[in-house]
């Protein structure tokens, strides 16, 4: 069901620019209303700048995904950085420890179709959403 | 005198012909216009100053006075290749490219005595190895310049304040809104609100292409700001996707007037100055 797909670092806030870029791209590609690419690729925007300042040695992977006919974009964002706590409490609207709205994780989520996370203090974050056509 | 002394004092033009032949063979070299007669002109020159600089007996030290010519000629010739679109370290094989003939004729010069020819292929291995890392590091630098530079311009560049009436000024935003650029954009916008006393300043993001969390938070704080110098503003450019994800990620515009396009928020802010808009009479004998 995946596709071949493209792994992208995420070191610096330039990298974040990339990946909004090969995001929008794909989505242009897989075929998704431009509705639909402009909130995959706000998503990206918000789950990239957060494996940025948070996380430590990130990557992005992206991914074109059909599953039951239905195309897709999926993407993961995976860091090795302090992890998160509570999960519960990140995912809060308005819940921020880095000075930002705290709409990030919460408005991803409500950006996209399928919303994954997971994550260990100490060894990392890893976030996947699914943007289907 | 060394034999690399004397194959360049004396065979100067069969060293020059050969080279020419060599770069006009490489494809990278061609792109740098190997076959055009500047880069030929350049590289007689540079054969000149290698003789003076080798005749100079200051050894490798490419940095000694007897040099300076020579880095001199490499420099612009750094410059002419970067400009062809090379690489720096596409610029490099330029020197290196010098390397064949030049070993070939030391080698002919040597070739009774090769303990001589061993010596002599390695300091002039070596020369050329620091002069085509001279040229990287000259190419490098040049690369580094421009791109610092263009940083330096787009900063300028998209940050225009622009007056769109008495007491109205217009920012019209493009592009990525990173942390640094948000800061100027945001610093130029009050002092124009101070410069010119204006009441209304229309920002306009119809040129972002990603409106997240963090840009609408410049937003917010600008428009936070500007309210605070008794300024309002107006968002203009808002189109049906960035208004939909904006409504899905949650951020609260709160009081903020937001309008589709530049012209809306334009009228809207006339109106709120007790300005309007009139067809001229006798408009219809006229275009003007």
């Amino acid at each position: 069901m995946t596709g071949k797909g493209e792994i992208l670092p995420l070191r610096a806030s330039e990298d974040v620019v990339i990946v909004r870029q090969r995001v929008r791209a794909l989505a242009a590609q897989e075929g998704l209303k431009l509705v639909d690419q402009t909130k995959i690729v706000t998503a990206a925007s918000e789950l990239a700048r957060n494996t940025v300042i948070y996380g430590r040695d990130g990557t992005a992977l992206l991914e074109a995904v059909e599953a039951g006919g239905r195309r897709g974009v999926r993407l993961t964002f995976e860091d090795r950085g302090p992890g998160i706590a509570d999960l519960q409490l990140a995912m809060k609207d308005g819940y921020t420890t880095g000075g930002g709205l705290g709409l990030g994780l919460s408005g991803s989520k409500r950006l996209c179709n399928e919303f994954e996370i997971e994550s260990k203090v100490g060894v990392g974050t890893r976030v996947t959403i699914t943007r289907w056509r | 005198m060394s034999v690399l002394q004397q194959v360049l004092a004396n065979k100067e033009a069969e060293v020059l012909s050969a080279w020419i032949a060599e770069q006009a063979s490489d494809r990278t070299l061609q792109k740098g216009g190997s076959k055009s007669d500047a880069l030929k002109e350049q590289s007689a020159e540079l054969l000149g100053a290698l003789r003076e600089g080798v005749q100079q007996g200051n050894g490798e030290d490419i940095q000694a006075p007897g040099w300076t010519r020579t880095r001199e000629i490499l420099t612009d010739i750094s410059a002419h290749l970067i400009k062809r679109g090379l690489t720096p370290a596409e610029v490099a094989t330029f020197v290196f490219s010098l390397k064949r003939p030049l070993f070939q004729l030391v080698q002919t010069a040597t070739a009774k005595t090769p303990e001589v020819l061993a010596n002599e292929l390695w300091t002039t291995n070596q020369l050329l190895d620091r002069l085509g890392l001279f040229i990287t590091e000259v190419a490098l630098e040049s690369r580094e310049k421009t791109i610092s530079r263009q940083q330096t311009e787009m900063l300028e560049l998209s940050t225009p304040v622009v007056k769109l009436w008495d007491g109205i000024l217009a920012l019209p935003l493009i592009g990525t809104l990173d942390s640094e650029r948000t800061q100027i954009v945001m610093e130029n916008l009050l002092q124009e609100i101070v410069r010119t006393g204006a009441g209304l300043a229309i920002i306009d993001i119809t040129g972002v292409p990603t409106v997240d969390t963090l840009v609408a938070q410049h937003l917010l704080k600008t428009v936070a700001a500007a309210r605070l110098m008794g300024a309002e503003c107006i968002i203009s450019g808002i189109r049906p996707q960035i208004a939909s994800t904006i409504v899905h990620l949650g951020v609260d515009l709160g009081d903020v007037s937001t309008k589709a396009t530049l012209a809306d928020a334009f009228a809207v802010a006339l109106r709120k100055l007790h300005l309007m808009v009139a067809r001229m009479p006798h408009s219809g004998t006229s275009t003007e």
